[in-house]
């Protein structure tokens, strides 16, 4: 009968929709990995390149606990609710024993509330929102890259010794935008009580109208200006601040402007003279740090981006909590991260049992122009521990258990 | 015996022209009333001002002595006036007695219930009343695919659903042919003695005019120039200035909503 | 007063794009109809090509005649996209047409990445234009000025080529009676594809010339996107005059704003919007659409009946396996599953306000972000118990779609459509900007349910029982008279208000109901993925469930729900690959050639001349 057919077909698509992939024997440790590949590809796509170098690296020494170790990588585009979905698929369907990834702070909250819903471990690499660590902090969510709060606050250390006292901001209209310019504005006032903030700007992100802010700007005659702009958005203030003079005579502090992901697309017009955390992979003296930029470069025949050195450093991290953990046991790997020291291309760092955050630091130095493309100059390495709260600030800060 | 349908001066002015003007008219229980006029007469805004589509600018409109001017359509309708429309208006997305439910379900105040199916309410009145209209056998069709005359039908039997006292017509038989008009026009007046409602209809065939019309009242830019049964009109002299001095005595074409 | 001329030169110049875009895709929508959502995306087009071409041609010269170059290209690529995805599809139901310039869009972010790589690039500079002239003492791009000048002239030529020429004189017909034209004996496809060349051109030329002030990047596309339609609809769509004055009074007004109310600068736009449509509900030099022009076009819709015990049998047997499914199958496929029962709500309820009213709103993410917010705003502030919660989400979302649509139902077709979206963008705008309360960007976390129901099985039950339940209502509600009575004021308004029928109250509590289930849809997602943010309620959002819901099959009751199975489970195994996009884009293109009655209406077809089914007064 026609009827049982159509109803066998159906069965049949929903046998299909569902079934269980074969689970193969489980020789390699998974890891995965989840970004926006796709939406935000000139990122993802170095940060890929570092993990894939550590990872060779890695499985060329015998890999991690006496299996190699191997990444799963997934596309998010962009989006927190997919995220969450890919993050349920890898835990449960891939067999991998821990997630990280992510660029986007929204992905990265969104991956890190879910895992400490299902106690799944969560290594953010990239995220820089404040709250990922602090006030939507949880227990399985860790975190590598120095903070918004951290990197603002070398900034304002910079700013604090020059005699500026006007200041002036201009952050993209949103939480990171927020969060850095709260970050140092709290952190300059500690250092210059008289410092004072005449002028605060909040273009859209990627919908700045550049000559409309630099007017703005110009309007409030600030003695000093912040920056938290990046990208097209950067590009463009960069642009029309110069053509209308606004940065004469001016010192302006800018938040990640001098790494190469930002930096490099202004090309001859990148801005002399600012005060810039960033990656001066370029001038890195001998050392760890210049040896992983030599490898990378022989690997994949490119220079590394920040993202790039964060991914390498991911890897490092995770095989040093697998081989602390001596298991991949959810729990084992989780207690593992606590204070676990790891030793990366800028040094010895420690994820901080109070808060989960690892204390990587930044390059802060100053941007000049070398061949015709913009470059830091007189840089030095601020170890993020120096800028972090201390436990008990933390302690504060983070949500009760 | 009071008059179904009167208007009392109704003018109605758009900017600086007068588009109706001072028209006063009466129409008795079972009257078949035609109002005619060359196009731009103020046919259609006079029509639309007694369904309450147009606000007058002066006047007053009373059914069965209650006053409706200024009524929206739906509250004129619940009154107890239907309309029929120069260019149809059904469903075209419902079966031909679908069409007709709908204006029952509104009738019997059943539109905002969410539980029921539609389609299994008031089927027998709507029967009832395609009956009337001569669709019943093609009840069940789509009403998209039907030929123009049906649809005319369709909107009679819309328009009876609530067992109105008073039959508004806009154009009954434009666009249809020959026997078509001859057919709806004898179904009307059959609608008219059987059902004693009152009829009022605007048309452009004279020859529906003159054969199916119990009075005419012809207008002209306006306003009211004649009055009377088929004969007087016929040799009403202002009359047959006004169409043939125009020479548009027995055009059909379409007016133009005003 | 020196800053003040300054800040309307700045404004002036920044609205030469917007203007250019804007006047193409009005150009574009008066004549043809077609309201083209990949705009946005020739504009990127422009702007790349314009930036190869520039690294190629040496000097002044080769640096204005890369612009029109970029210009002439992307109006060739207009061409090529007219003619190969929607000239076949001008006869397919209303609307349609903007799915597949979905699918355009989703193809050329592929392309542009393959071709073009990911970086940003910035854009080169005009030669001999760098610094500044000085008007009045204040500093004013040299680029600006130059920018000052093209515009007009480039709307000049536009007003020369409309009112003075042959041509001209066919678009202006055509802008106000497209029949009229083809009973010209004009060939209304190549003026159809001439038109949409040029206004793609435009759009180009818009791209190429915001170079020297900017660069090209890959989200360029969707960014241009929302100011565009602003201003289109406050000028009044298909008004080139409009487009300029809105764009403008937009470019200007942000000017001030950036200086005077730094924070106001994402909400401004849309509020401005709202306003002027409040005000002159076609815009500011808009007309009224004349009734019937955006009537049914193609096949009429059927008749719809009860399903038929077979149907019934199919179904039941569908939901059993569903409900059985935690028995045969592995913990993810039950979220996954969980995902799509939500998203086949989230389009049966849009499919509701679309299929049976008629109501083509592009701002339906308001009501599921918006259910969603209200959901996690309830538990983050007032502490408020999951249940209950979850409960009063849909009630909000509901609210807020009575509220919206009270607005909005005074305006029809495109212009409801295009209102609906500014709300919607108003909404996430707030949500965005909001952030003490909404959590801005970094939105909400630790949104979970309850304790009871938070083992994956125990929400899959949940879900089902509220996605099945209120796809079996929706459903439900099309057969009863109130669903009549929405598809008697979409068939025939004049005809339902003449047999008392209040449409406006009707649509109204349609638009109020499919916000309540689009809410129920967005609280089941909060709680199944413990977090919220501000996408859930942008554009790329309705977008999903107006793909879904045309691919499915507007005319069909089933549309909703065929079209989100469809495209989750398509959805699922493309995002594997690479280059997922274009392949998506491509199928969806293919769907809206081959099947414009959307996938139920098409297997319907098919299966009726296959015999099948039968069928009545085919």
């Amino acid at each position: 009968m026609k009827n049982n057919s159509i109803i066998k077909a159906l069965s049949a698509a929903v046998l299909i929709m569902s079934a269980p992939l074969a689970v193969m024997a489980q020789e390699t440790i998974k890891i995965g990995e989840i970004n926006h590949y796709k939406r935000m590809a000139a990122f993802a796509g170095p940060y890929k390149n570092g993990i894939e170098l550590a990872m060779e690296e890695v499985n060329a020494a015998g890999g991690v606990l006496g299996k190699p170790l191997e990444f799963i990588f997934r596309d998010d585009q962009g989006k927190p609710g997919e995220a969450v979905k890919i993050a349920e698929e890898l835990m449960t369907r891939e067999g991998t024993v821990m997630l990280t990834g992510t660029i986007l702070s929204n992905v990265g909250l969104a991956i890190s509330s879910f895992a400490g819903e299902k106690g799944y471990v969560y290594l953010a690499s990239e995220p820089l929102a404040d709250s990922l660590v602090w006030s939507a902090g949880n227990p399985y969510t860790f975190r590598l890259r120095a903070s918004t709060f951290m990197q603002a606050a070398m900034l304002a250390e910079a700013a604090a010794k020059t005699d500026a006292k006007k200041f002036a901001t201009i952050a993209p209209n949103y939480a990171y935008g927020k969060d850095a310019v709260a970050a140092f504005k709290k952190n300059l006032l500690k250092l210059k009580p008289e410092a004072e903030f005449v002028a605060e700007q909040w273009p859209g992100v990627f919908k700045i109208d550049a000559g409309a802010e630099v007017q703005a700007l110009e309007r409030a005659k600030p003695d000093a200006i912040y920056n938290v702009t990046f990208g097209p958005d950067l590009a463009k203030f960069v642009r029309e601040g110069g053509d209308r003079g606004l940065f004469d005579g001016r010192q302006v502090y800018g938040l990640l402007s001098g790494e190469p992901e930002y930096l490099d697309p202004l090309g001859a017009e990148a801005p002399e003279g600012w005060t810039v955390t960033g990656y001066p992979w370029y001038d890195l003296p001998s050392g760890p740090g210049a040896d992983f930029v030599t490898t990378y470069q022989s690997r994949w025949d490119d220079y590394p981006r920040i993202g790039s050195l964060v991914g390498y450093m991911t890897v490092q991290s995770i095989v040093a909590a697998l081989n602390r953990a001596g298991s991949t046991e959810t729990e084992a790997i989780r207690s593992a991260f606590e204070d676990l020291p790891v030793n990366t291309p800028v040094g010895d760092i420690i994820f901080r049992a109070s808060d989960h955050q690892s204390t990587m630091g930044a390059y802060v130095g100053s941007t000049t122009l070398r061949d015709g493309k913009g470059v830091m100059v007189n840089w030095e390495y601020k170890n993020g521990a120096d800028y972090l709260p201390s436990d008990e600030e933390v302690a504060k800060l983070r949500p009760s258990k | 015996m009071n008059g179904v349908l009167k208007t009392e001066r109704l003018t109605k002015t758009f900017g600086g022209l007068i588009a109706v003007d001072d028209v006063s008219l009466e129409l008795q229980k079972g009257e078949l009333l035609a109002l005619i006029g060359p196009n731009g007469a103020g046919k259609s805004t006079c029509f639309n001002m007694l369904m309450g589509q147009l606000k007058a600018t002066s006047g007053k409109v009373y059914l069965a002595d209650e006053e409706i001017t200024d009524l929206s359509p739906r509250q004129v309708w619940r009154k107890g006036v239907g309309r029929t429309f120069q260019i149809t208006a059904t469903y075209s997305s419902m079966t031909v007695i679908e069409n007709v439910q709908m204006a029952l379900l509104s009738h019997f105040g059943d539109i905002l219930r969410f539980l029921p199916r539609a389609h299994l309410l008031h089927r027998e009145e709507a029967l009832k009343l395609l009956d009337l209209v001569g669709m019943a056998d093609q009840a069940d069709r789509h009403c998209a695919v039907l030929a123009y005359g049906d649809l005319k039908r369709i909107e009679l039997a819309i328009a009876l659903a609530h067992s109105p006292m008073l039959l508004l017509m806009d154009e009954p038989t434009a666009g249809m042919s020959p026997k078509e008009r001859v057919d709806l026009m004898e179904l009307t007046a059959k609608i008219v003695r059987d059902q004693g409602v009152s009829v009022l209809f605007t048309e452009h065939d004279m020859d529906v005019v003159f054969a199916h019309s119990h009075r005419i009242m012809v207008l002209n830019r306006g306003k009211l120039i004649a009055e009377g049964d088929a004969g007087e009109i016929r040799n009403n002299p202002l009359v047959q200035e006004v169409y043939l001095g125009g020479g548009t005595l027995f055009t059909s074409e379409v007016e133009s909503h005003a | 007063m020196e800053l003040f001329v300054a800040q309307i030169i700045t404004g002036l110049a920044n609205a030469s794009s917007l203007f250019l875009v804007a006047c193409g895709l009005s150009l574009i929508f008066g004549v043809t109809r077609i309201v083209n959502f990949a705009h946005g995306s020739l504009y990127m087009l422009g702007a790349y090509l314009g930036y190869t071409f520039m690294q190629v041609l040496p000097g002044a010269l080769g640096f204005w005649s890369s612009i029109l170059l970029a210009g002439v290209s992307v109006g060739v690529i207009g061409i090529l996209v007219e003619m190969l995805v929607l000239r076949p599809v001008y006869k397919a139901p209303e609307l349609f047409q903007l799915v597949a310039t979905f699918g355009v869009i989703l193809v050329i972010q592929d392309i542009a990445l393959i071709v073009f790589g990911p970086e940003d690039l910035l854009g080169p500079r005009a030669p001999g234009l760098r610094g500044v002239f000085r008007v009045m003492g204040e500093p004013v791009p040299k680029y600006d000025i130059i920018l000052l000048v093209i515009t007009p002239i480039v709307a000049l030529a536009l007003w020369y080529l409309i009112t003075q020429t042959r041509v001209g004189v066919l678009v202006r017909a055509a802008t106000q009676d497209r029949e009229m034209v083809s009973a010209l004996g004009v060939n209304q496809a190549w003026l159809f594809t001439g038109v949409f060349g040029l206004g793609s051109a435009l759009a180009g030329l818009g791209g190429a010339l915001q170079l020297p002030k900017g660069g090209a990047d890959l989200l360029m596309d969707f960014h241009i996107l929302a100011p565009v339609f602003v201003v289109v609809v406050i000028g009044g769509m298909g008004s080139l005059p409009g487009a300029y004055l809105a764009a403008v009074i937009i470019s200007v007004l942000n000017v001030f704003a950036v200086t005077y109310l730094p924070q106001s600068t994402l909400v401004l736009m849309f509020v401005v919007m709202i306003v002027v449509l409040t005000i002159r509900p076609y815009g500011l030099f808009g007309r009224e659409e004349v009734a019937g022009e955006h009537g049914q076009v193609g096949e009429p819709e059927r008749p719809i009946k009860p399903a038929s015990p077979r149907v019934q049998l199919l179904t039941s047997v569908f939901i059993l396996l569903l409900a059985m499914m935690p028995i045969y199958s592995a913990s993810f496929s039950l979220v996954f599953t969980t995902d799509v029962l939500i998203f086949c709500l989230f389009a049966a309820s849009l499919h509701f306000l679309l299929g049976l009213g008629g109501l083509v709103s592009f701002g339906h993410a308001a009501y599921y972000g918006g259910g969603a917010y209200v959901a996690a705003l309830l538990v983050t502030h007032a502490n408020t118990p999951m249940e209950l919660a979850f409960l009063l989400a849909p009630l909000g979302a509901g609210i807020a779609a009575l509220v919206i649509g009270w607005v909005c139902l005074r305006l029809t077709g495109v212009y409801f459509a295009m209102l609906t979206l500014a709300f919607a963008q108003l909404l996430w705008s707030l949500v965005f900007q909001w952030g003490e309360v909404t959590g801005g960007d970094d939105g909400i976390v630790n949104i979970w349910p309850s304790e009871w129901l938070k083992p994956t099985i125990v929400y899959y039950y949940l879900t089902l029982l509220f996605c099945v339940g209120g796809i079996l209502l929706l459903r439900h509600i099309a057969h009863s008279p109130f669903g009549y009575a929405l598809r008697a004021a979409r068939d025939s308004k004049r005809q339902a208000e003449s047999t008392g029928i209040d449409t406006r109250k009707i649509q109204l509590l349609a638009f109020g109901f499919a916000g309540f289930m689009g809410g129920l849809a967005g609280a089941l997602f909060v709680f199944s993925k413990g977090s919220v943010f501000p996408n859930e309620l942008e554009i790329a959002r309705s977008f999903d469930a107006l793909i879904v819901v045309f691919l499915g099959g507007v005319k069909t009751l089933a549309g909703g729900v065929a079209g989100g199975v469809f495209f989750k489970g398509i959805e699922d195994i493309l995002l594997k690959f690479e280059y997922w996009r274009l392949v998506m884009g491509l199928l969806i293109i293919f769907v809206v050639v081959l099947a414009p009655e959307g996938i139920v209406g098409s297997l319907r077809k098919g299966a009726e001349r296959l015999n099948l089914i039968k069928s009545k007064d085919m």
